[in-house]
């Protein structure tokens, strides 16, 4: 994006150019270098902000990996969570995307509607509002038991076997965002090549799979990755509606880290989670990165 | 066929907020007892005269004006520097420029979580815990991701512009701030509606560095209303609720087309 700089760099402009990008510098410096590097010297003691930091290695490392329950339980709470979750929610917004490309009536004001729940998805309101949705007395109860289809009230956030799945389901609910980025790159296809498909007879099937799937590799990749990142930090829905409970099935482990860190002021310990979610995220993001040349296809490798 | 298919499916997404606004209207035996109804039998217009009352002795009037304070401070500090720091990196060729930006975009990567503890410790250590310091001050020194959306915008901008500028005698700050910063209406727009949105709903960084429920912003009080252990007034709590999403459903109203382009063009989220 930056282009190479060519010859040599005027002295005014190096000066201009450092006080332009000031601000940005010294809050790097003062709220993300500074923090980074003193989170990792953190996840090397113990330190309950009150008593000095003291140093004990690698064994809060040593604590999480071999002898903490919870820690295993949260990453395989996350992992459920964002391996259901990130699939279903991408799925469901490609596929209103696609109903969204025809040239109809009103589709605007779909759009509009569909798009509704992930502006206001992330507040407290919402979460407030689905844990009433879900729970004993809630709607979606009333709604099973009208038409039959269940006989007694059960609440969906108290049974550890359905109180992720409402997290989940909140989770694909608010499609919206990657839903708008898989209609921008639907509208960048060439139409030339559905017409030419057609005229080979191919069945809209067909044209999906063969020319809209390829075309939009590279925009799930984006979606992909930055609604995997973002599963991983899901903390303020957990926080409100479950709380982690019932019996720990949606302890996500950014709110097993909150606990932590801000519930028993285990600010080392803390620290050496958040450096493991950093490893486990960069893995992941460098596998899925490895992993595109066999799957994205950008056009200018295409010939 | 094609529309039942959509607006089936936008009703089914619109129920559950259709529902919060039917229930902050019913009672409270109503709000138990026809659940899944979005008409209520009996309208109930005291849940928001209740709701506002707020809880010890605050009004949600209270809540709002701090949120309004936090939101509106930190969203127009962070256009305004995210755009400064976008010209330098777009338009001006210093030494070390590829570094820094790459460093700029790395932080995009790095899961929040690494950086709260530090970042907590500090704050405590310079004692602006209970103060709003911490939510506001950090707006001051931009925001990676609207920087790279407002120097993607910048590409865009042609440099004959800035060139015959410079000719006319402008340096840098004056073609900054005469001809690159108007043009930039649309990026700041977008930028501005993002942060209001993310700020809105900010609800960790008040946790933790909020004590006292007079300063708290409607989120945090939102949630201390809704606590499950104290609950009493439920169609107080859904009023409430409901005038908590009324600013950014106003502005998504207002500012629909230009948000709708600029997550598609820049994919946040």
């Amino acid at each position: 994006m930056i282009k190479k700089n060519k010859g040599k760099v005027k002295d005014i402009d190096n000066k201009m150019g450092y006080l332009f990008i000031a601000p940005w510098l010294i809050g790097f410096i003062v709220f993300t270098l500074v923090p980074f590097v003193a989170s990792f010297f953190l996840s090397l003691s113990q330190y309950d902000i009150v008593s000095s930091p003291v140093w004990i290695g690698l064994d809060n490392y040593k604590n999480i990996l071999f002898n903490d329950p919870r820690f295993i339980k949260s990453l395989a709470v996350t992992f459920k969570f964002v391996l259901i979750s990130v699939p279903a929610r991408l799925a469901f917004a490609l596929f209103i995307a696609m109903l969204l490309t025809q040239k109809r009536k009103g589709i605007g004001f779909y759009r509009t509607v569909l798009y509704i729940p992930s502006i206001i998805g992330g507040s407290v309101a919402v979460a407030v509002m689905w844990r009433q949705l879900f729970g004993r007395e809630g709607a979606l109860n009333d709604i099973l038991m009208s038409l039959g289809l269940m006989e007694e009230p059960f609440s969906w956030i108290a049974s550890p076997n359905t109180a992720l799945g409402t997290l989940i389901i909140l989770a694909v609910w608010q499609f919206g965002s990657p839903m708008l980025i898989f209609l921008a790159g639907l509208k960048q296809i060439p139409k030339t090549l559905y017409e030419a498909a057609a005229i080979d007879g191919a069945n809209s099937f067909r044209r999906f799979f063969h020319i809209s799937i390829p075309a939009l590799t590279p925009v799930i990749f984006f979606n992909f990755i930055m609604q995997t990142i973002n599963g991983f930090m899901t903390f303020t829905q957990s926080y409100i509606i479950t709380d982690g409970g019932p019996f720990d099935s949606t302890l996500l482990y950014a709110l097993y880290l909150f606990q932590q860190a801000f519930s028993y002021f285990s600010m080392g310990y803390g620290s050496a989670l958040a450096w493991i979610l950093l490893i486990i995220i960069a893995i992941l993001t460098s596998l899925v990165f490895k992993s595109s040349s066999y799957w994205v296809f950008y056009e200018s490798k295409e010939d | 066929m094609f529309h039942l298919l959509l607006g089936a499916l936008a009703f089914t997404m619109l129920y559950p907020i259709l529902w919060l606004l039917a229930s902050s209207f019913k009672n409270n035996a109503e709000i138990f007892g026809n659940a899944s109804s979005l008409i209520p039998d009996q309208w109930e217009f005291t849940n928001y005269i209740e709701g506002w009352k707020g809880f010890g002795g605050i009004s949600f009037g209270r809540f709002f004006a701090n949120t309004f304070f936090i939101v509106i401070t930190s969203t127009i500090a962070q256009v305004l520097s995210s755009s400064v720091v976008a010209f330098g990196f777009s338009r001006i060729k210093f030494v070390g420029r590829k570094i820094f930006f790459a460093c700029m975009i790395l932080t995009l990567m790095l899961p929040n979580q690494v950086l709260i503890i530090p970042q907590y410790i500090l704050f405590s250590k310079l004692g602006w815990l209970n103060t709003y310091a911490p939510l506001i001050l950090p707006s001051f020194f931009g925001v990676p991701f609207f920087i790279f959306m407002i120097i993607q915008f910048i590409y865009g901008i042609p440099k004959s512009l800035d060139e015959s500028a410079k000719i006319d005698g402008c340096g840098k700050i004056q073609i900054f701030g005469r001809i690159i910063f108007p043009l930039l209406k649309p990026a700041l727009i977008t930028s501005a509606i993002f942060s209001f949105y993310w700020k809105w709903q900010e609800f960790l960084a008040p946790l933790l560095y909020l004590q006292n429920a007079k300063k708290y912003p409607v989120s945090l009080a939102l949630k201390m209303f809704a606590d499950p252990n104290s609950v009493s007034n439920w169609g107080a709590m859904f009023a409430m609720s409901v005038l908590s999403l009324v600013p950014p459903f106003a502005l998504f109203i207002i500012f629909q087309r230009y948000l709708v382009d600029g997550i598609s063009t820049t994919g946040i989220k």
